[in-house]
Order: C-alpha cells, then sequence, then structure tokens
C-alpha cells in the first residue's frame, strides 16, 4: 500500500527532471521525434534541428525585465 | 465534449458551493496567522522583532489573495473562457506561438519578469524603516502589481498575443498610442542606463567582482559553442557545466584579488562605463546563440537558485530587526539615500516588487502567445508576480537585518560620508547610530573588500545583507565568499537585462525608423542592426556615464527618475486595462484596475510634480539646477561639487534629468486624456463597443486550470485521451 521512500525519491526526481527538460526546452526534440514518428516523416538530425530552433530566436526579441 | 468537462471543473461561471469545513479551517488558519503576523509587525516598538514575521505576513497574504482575489478577477471581471481556444492553439507554429504547460510557461514568465528591480529597490527604501515598505510591496502587488500583470496578460492573450503599444494605438487612439511608444523606449534607456549603473557601483574597485563577471563572459561562449556545436540541446549538461564553472569563477577571484592581476583588475568607474558599453554593444550585436542564450540559462538559474537559498537562509537564520520600523527620514524627507518624504517617494523607489510596468511589455510579449488555457492566466500573471514580490520581501529583509549604521555609510552618496571610514562613523553617529569607524572596517575587511563607505546602487548592500544571513545560516567562514557570490549573481542578470534590453531596444527603433525608411526595419539587414545598435548603446551608455560622474551621486540622483519612469509605464498598461473593461460592456468591474490606476497617477504624478516644481533643491531638479548655477554665477563652489566643472557638470545633469521627468509625465497624461475620451465615448453608448478581440474558437485541448490538477480534472483528461486514442484508432 504505502509507497517507499525510495519510490516517493524516484517520482519526485522524475518530477524536477521532466521540469527542468521541459523549461530547457530539452524535451522539444522528443516531442519533434515523436511527432515524426505519428506523421511517418523522417526526422532530421538533432543538429540540424536545434540549429533551426536557435537560427528562429535570432528574430525574436528576449523578454527580460528590470 | 470533451472540453467542457474542464470548464465546468474551473473556468466555470455556475454558482458557488458551499465551502467545505476543511477549507474554512485551513484559510481561517491562514488569515490567522497572517493578522497576528501583521499585528506583531505594526505594533512592535523598541523590542526585537524577528524578521520571520514579515515572511509570514508575506506568505499569508499572498495565499490569500491567490486564493480569493485572483479568482474573483479571473471569473468575474475577466470572465476567462476554457472553451475558447487560445491563440497558442490556434496558431500553433511550434515557435511564436506554442501550447506551454502551464507550470512550465510560470517559469518561463516569471523568469522573465524578475530582474535587479525587486532587488534593490526595497533595499534603498529600507531607509524609510522596514513597515513602509513591507506594507507596500505586499499590499501593492496584491491590488495593483499582479492584477496589471494579470489583466495585461488576459487582453494581449485575447487579441493574440498584442503589445502593449500595439493595443494602446488600436483601442485608445493614434496619439496615444504614439505617446505610448515613445515612453516605452524612453523609459527603457533609464531603465538600462540605472540597471548598468548599479552594475557598475557594485564591481568599481572590487577585482574580486570584476574577475568573476568577467569570467562569465567566456563561460557562456563556451556553453554558446557547446549547445551549438560540440552537444546541441544538451542544455542542462551545458548549464550544469557552467555553473560549476561560475562557482570556480567565485571562488577564482578570492585569489586573483591577492595577487599581481588585482591591480589589473582594479577598475574606475569610468573604466567600468566604457567596458560595459563596448560589451553592451557587441553583446546586442553577436548571434544569440553565441552569448545571449546561454547567459540566460545561466542567469536563470543562478537567479531561482539564490532566491531558494536565500529563503531556506533567512529560516535557519532567523535574523532579527536591526531597522526601526518607520524611521525619521519617513517623516521629515530628509533621508541621505534618496530625498523626499515617504508619500511619494516609498512607492517610486520600491517599484517593481509592487508594480512593474516593465512587465506589462512582457504580459503582452512573449508569454501571451504560449498560454494554454485562458483559465492559466491566474497562475501565470497574478501568481508569477506575487513570486516576484517575495523576492522583494526577501531583499527587503535582508536590508534591515544588517547594523543600520553599516546601511546609512554604504548607501549614502560619498558627498555625505566623506569616502573614508572615519568620516563616514562621523557621518552615521550624526545619524544618531553607535557605529565606529572599526565597525566600518572590520565589516569590509570581513568580506574583503577594501570599503564599503557609499557603495550605492542597493546591491552591495543586498549582498552583505545575504551574506550575513548565509554565513549565519550555514556557518564557517565563508562570509566574503557569500558577498561576491551574491554580486556576482545580481550583476549576472542585469547584464542579461542589458543585453536583452539593448536588443529589444533596437528592434524597437528598428521596428519604428521601418516605417519610413524600409530598408531599415528588416532585421536581417546587417548594418541597420549595426547602427540601431550602436543608438540604443550610446544612449544608455551615456546617461550611465552622467549618472557615474554625478557629483552628487547618480543612484541618488538617477534611482527616483527611473522609478518614476517605471511606474508611469504602470500607469499606462492600467489605463488600458481600465479602457477594456470598459469597452467590453464591463464598466461596473473597473474600479479592479482603476483604484490601482488612480493610486498610481497620484503617486506618480505627485512625484513628478515634486521633481519638476519642488523648491527644495535636495527634490526639486530645477530648483537644483538654479541653486548651482547661481552659485557657479558667482564664482563660488557648493559641496560635494569640488569644482567649477563639477558645478557645470551639477547644473547640466539636473536640467536633463528635469526635463526627462518633465517629459515622461506629460507622455502620460496625454495617454491618459485620451483613455478618459475613450471611456466617456464607451459609458454613452452603454454595453460595450466593439474591441480589436479576436473571435471565440472552440479548444480541443484539456488542461487542468491551477497549478495542481483536481480529481475530476484528471478524470477529464484520461478520458480525452482516451476518445484522442479511440479517434485515432478507427482513423487507420
Amino acid at each position: 500500500m504505502t509507497r517507499t521512500l525510495v519510490e516517493h525519491v524516484g517520482t519526485a526526481w522524475r518530477g524536477v527532471r521532466w521540469y527542468l527538460r521541459e523549461w530547457s526546452g530539452e524535451a522539444r526534440w522528443d516531442a519533434y521525434l515523436a511527432d515524426c514518428a505519428a506523421h511517418g516523416h523522417p526526422p532530421m538530425t538533432r543538429r540540424e534541428y536545434e540549429r533551426r530552433r536557435s537560427d528562429a530566436r535570432e528574430r525574436q526579441a528576449v523578454d527580460r525585465c528590470c | 465534449m470533451s472540453t467542457t468537462a474542464t470548464a465546468e471543473a474551473t473556468g466555470g461561471q455556475t454558482g458557488r458551493r458551499r465551502p467545505s469545513l476543511r477549507s474554512v479551517l485551513v484559510w481561517g488558519a491562514v488569515a490567522a496567522v497572517g493578522a497576528v503576523a501583521w499585528t506583531v509587525l505594526a505594533l512592535a516598538r523598541g523590542e526585537t522583532v524577528s524578521a520571520l514575521w514579515i515572511l509570514f505576513a508575506a506568505l499569508c497574504s499572498y495565499a490569500i489573495a491567490y486564493r480569493f482575489y485572483s479568482r474573483f478577477i479571473a471569473r468575474r471581471v475577466l470572465q476567462v473562457d476554457d472553451r475558447r481556444a487560445t491563440p497558442a492553439e490556434r496558431h500553433s507554429d511550434g515557435l511564436d506561438y506554442d501550447v506551454t504547460d502551464r507550470r512550465v510557461l510560470f517559469g518561463h514568465h516569471f523568469a522573465a519578469i524578475a530582474g535587479a528591480g525587486p532587488l534593490v529597490g526595497p533595499v534603498l527604501a529600507a531607509q524609510m524603516g522596514y513597515l513602509p515598505g513591507t506594507i507596500w510591496i505586499i499590499v501593492g502587488v496584491i491590488f495593483a502589481g499582479a492584477v496589471q500583470d494579470m489583466t495585461v496578460l488576459f487582453f494581449s492573450m485575447r487579441r493574440n498575443g498584442k503589445s502593449l503599444g500595439q493595443m494602446v494605438r488600436e483601442e485608445i487612439g493614434i496619439v496615444g498610442g504614439v505617446a505610448a511608444l515613445i515612453a516605452v523606449f524612453a523609459i527603457m534607456i533609464i531603465i538600462l542606463a540605472v540597471l548598468a549603473l548599479i552594475v557598475v557601483n557594485a564591481l568599481a574597485e572590487s577585482p574580486w567582482g570584476v574577475f568573476s563577471i568577467a569570467l562569465t563572459i567566456p563561460i557562456a561562449l563556451f556553453m554558446g559553442v557547446y549547445l551549438r556545436v560540440l552537444r546541441p540541446g544538451r542544455v542542462l549538461e551545458a548549464t550544469c557545466i557552467g555553473v560549476v564553472l561560475l562557482l570556480a569563477a567565485v571562488i577564482g577571484g578570492g585569489y586573483v584579488e591577492d595577487s599581481a592581476l588585482g591591480d589589473a583588475l582594479t577598475l574606475s568607474k569610468e573604466w567600468l562605463v566604457v567596458a560595459l558599453v563596448v560589451y553592451g554593444f557587441i553583446a546586442s550585436v553577436l548571434p544569440v546563440w553565441l552569448l545571449l542564450t546561454p547567459r540566460d540559462y545561466l542567469s536563470t538559474f543562478m537567479k531561482v537558485g539564490v532566491i531558494v537559498l536565500l529563503a531556506i537562509g533567512l529560516l535557519l537564520a532567523r535574523p532579527v530587526l536591526q531597522a526601526d520600523a518607520v524611521t525619521d527620514f519617513a517623516r521629515e524627507g530628509t533621508g541621505p539615500v534618496f530625498a523626499g518624504s515617504l508619500f511619494p517617494f516609498v512607492f517610486i523607489t520600491i517599484a517593481c516588487g509592487a508594480l512593474s510596468g516593465f512587465h506589462a511589455l512582457i504580459s503582452s510579449g512573449t508569454t501571451p502567445k504560449m498560454v494554454a488555457k485562458e483559465s492559466h492566466v491566474r497562475l501565470i500573471g497574478y501568481g508569477g508576480m506575487l513570486m516576484e514580490s517575495f523576492v522583494a520581501i526577501s531583499a527587503l529583509i535582508a536590508a534591515v537585518v544588517i547594523d543600520q549604521g553599516l546601511y546609512f555609510a554604504m548607501n549614502a552618496p560619498a558627498g555625505a560620508t566623506g569616502g573614508t571610514a572615519e568620516s563616514a562613523a562621523t557621518f552615521v553617529q550624526g545619524l544618531g547610530f553607535d557605529t565606529t569607524a572599526e565597525d566600518l572596517a572590520r565589516a569590509a575587511a570581513s568580506i574583503q573588500e577594501p570599503t564599503l563607505i557609499s557603495r550605492t546602487g542597493g546591491a552591495p548592500t543586498l549582498a552583505v545583507g545575504i551574506s550575513n544571513i548565509l554565513t549565519d545560516a550555514f556557518g564557517g567562514s565563508l562570509a566574503a565568499f557569500w558577498y561576491h557570490f551574491a554580486i556576482m549573481f545580481e550583476a549576472l542578470f542585469i547584464l542579461t537585462a542589458v543585453d536583452a534590453g539593448t536588443r529589444v531596444g533596437r528592434f524597437m527603433l528598428q521596428d519604428t525608423i521601418g516605417n519610413v525608411w524600409k530598408r531599415f526595419g528588416d532585421l536581417t539587414w546587417r548594418p541597420g542592426n549595426v547602427i540601431a545598435s550602436a543608438v540604443v548603446v550610446a544612449l544608455w551608455g551615456s546617461i550611465l556615464y552622467i549618472g557615474v560622474t554625478d557629483p552628487l551621486g547618480g543612484v541618488n540622483q538617477l534611482f527616483p527618475l527611473f522609478g518614476i519612469a517605471n511606474q508611469l509605464l504602470a500607469a499606462i498598461a492600467l489605463l488600458l486595462v481600465t479602457v477594456l473593461l470598459v469597452k467590453h460592456g464591463r464598466a461596473r468591474y473597473a474600479w479592479v484596475p482603476g483604484i490601482p490606476l488612480v493610486w498610481d497617477l497620484v503617486v506618480t504624478m505627485t512625484a513628478s510634480f515634486q521633481k519638476v516644481f519642488s523648491a527644495d533643491p535636495r527634490v526639486g531638479y530645477f530648483s537644483q539646477r538654479d541653486l548651482y548655477a547661481d552659485a557657479r554665477d558667482a564664482g563660488e563652489v557648493l559641496a560635494p561639487a569640488q569644482d567649477a566643472g563639477q558645478m557645470d557638470q551639477v547644473v547640466f545633469n539636473s536640467t536633463l534629468n528635469g526635463v526627462l521627468q518633465a517629459v515622461f509625465a506629460l507622455l502620460v497624461v496625454v495617454v491618459a486624456v485620451h483613455a478618459a475620451v475613450v471611456v466617456a465615448r464607451a459609458f454613452r453608448t452603454r454595453g460595450g463597443v466593439p474591441t480589436t478581440e479576436e473571435p471565440a474558437v472552440p479548444s480541443q485541448l484539456v488542461e487542468p486550470a491551477g497549478l495542481f490538477a483536481t480529481a475530476e480534472e484528471k478524470r477529464a483528461i484520461a478520458r480525452h485521451e482516451a476518445e484522442q486514442r479511440e479517434l485515432a484508432g478507427s482513423a487507420r
């Protein structure tokens, strides 16, 4: 019934890891792969994918406040 | 429809349910703890008060405001509707528009709004005592700052993420729009200059600080190359390496200070200005992947890390408040840190931690294009701002738990303290503190800085406070490390804000000039980028230089201008929200943005009026100008100026500051008058007039509304996912 401490730590760790990967945008690659698989497209390489993302960022303003 | 399950559970306009016993007990307890904390803070006089009371008063007030007031705003005032698709869902392109998990977007939004403002404003405001600052940071955020952030986010989201300037132009009119555009640009320049000034004051004559900050540049460059070439996309790896290198840089600074390199890195303020201007220019024309993006990852991680560390430190160290609840300066307006009385200047000085106009630019920038569900504006807009306010409260605590003689010796301009430990001790003893020259020298030695006298700008004071709290909390003799760690963290994200701000300023300039000269508006045209960047950097760089060399003290002179500018921007944002509520036929709720708007206008207009017309030369820029101009013409030199050249400088600076101040206030008056006309017209037609709101499109997403998903929402999501699978299965 009750979960062990190890299990709790494991859940918390997975939560933190999920959050950081989502926040930093790392998880976007996984989402892209899943999307390609669902539509049957061959995915581009990670290098190419990340390069496109960072080049797109070039035209966006970075919001940073005082 | 699967989506209605969430709508019922969250956005609903359905009748109220009776609160459960558990909920009554929990919220009753929160209210009771909050009430006790406020009572202790308000009534304690002359006895030792723990700083934790401030923390409890803040946390309980935030909890109640979030639970009740923000829900009222979401349901009744804005009428958020989770059955409507957000722009992120309608236009999803994976770049600008992107459906983002509410908790992740909360993190992005918070990282975007939190900067140096909430850290230094409360530190400076501490000269009035701890109580005025505490009250305004908490009450201000609940009724003004968080309301502004949430409502602007909502209205921008309903308009595909339009910017504040665009919305003002379309909803209030072209004149108001142009006034708002000029105000935003000018205010941005002032903010960049003041932020840079804070960094200069923190790093001047501090080789340890200069070393660790300078190293952040190669560290960020390395991370940039790592992410682009070595291991593309591994952001967390690169950030971990970066943070380790950064800590090594802070530790290394301690050794460098005593070495031969130490002298080379002991830079005067003037040289630091040159360094910052050159850096700012290069950073804004380099590709973002090389410097800006990796630096941003670093500064965000450090920011969140330090805030968490400070909160833990406060709980462990439980420091005692050293400042009076309300000082004599609050009543008399003769404080050395900034001139002027409690009303209006405490509100101007605290700025970002309670109400920040700049957040309106972010709430109408990237964030509204990423919101998954309309109900999320509550968590992201209101909740994000509460978090920012919590940062401000922590900074206030750090400033009021250090020895107050030291506080005034650090924050009064060099003209007042005389610059040496002896003269500064005489000065603070004159204010009624028993701090001695030895105490001041010992404080500087304990953190391995040559001196702490007149280290204005708030950042060094905050770093001393953080260092004291963390040393008390975790023990050991790490005071010097913690001090320089805190300085590095503040300077790091101020520099990030300077990079990003210069870029935003460049975009605005290119966009505006692009209306008359098409080529210049093309963001990919290199010469255009370089010219626009140079103009923006030159503008804030020259104001920075003026501030740094000001004989009267740059922070003392420029910070009020910065504070008023930021609050004036907030007035424009609140005007827009009030106008929109009336236009949407919800005038009966116009008091929600209306009360903070009226308050903000009264504060900023009083402050602007005093800064322009006050006969007291310490407050009024023009009477200050006259005083120094007359003395100069009579061939005299007035302290703290030391020669005729400095007299000229004071005359020039106070004229410039006075003119800028008057222009900002006039721009806001223009917007306000136009807004009043629009409101009057809307009232005459009754029941709402057309706005630029996008038509409703039904949403296909199922998402929880609050921070935590309720059991009902989890069931709705499971149901929706099952349906999706079924659909996908039958399509095959």
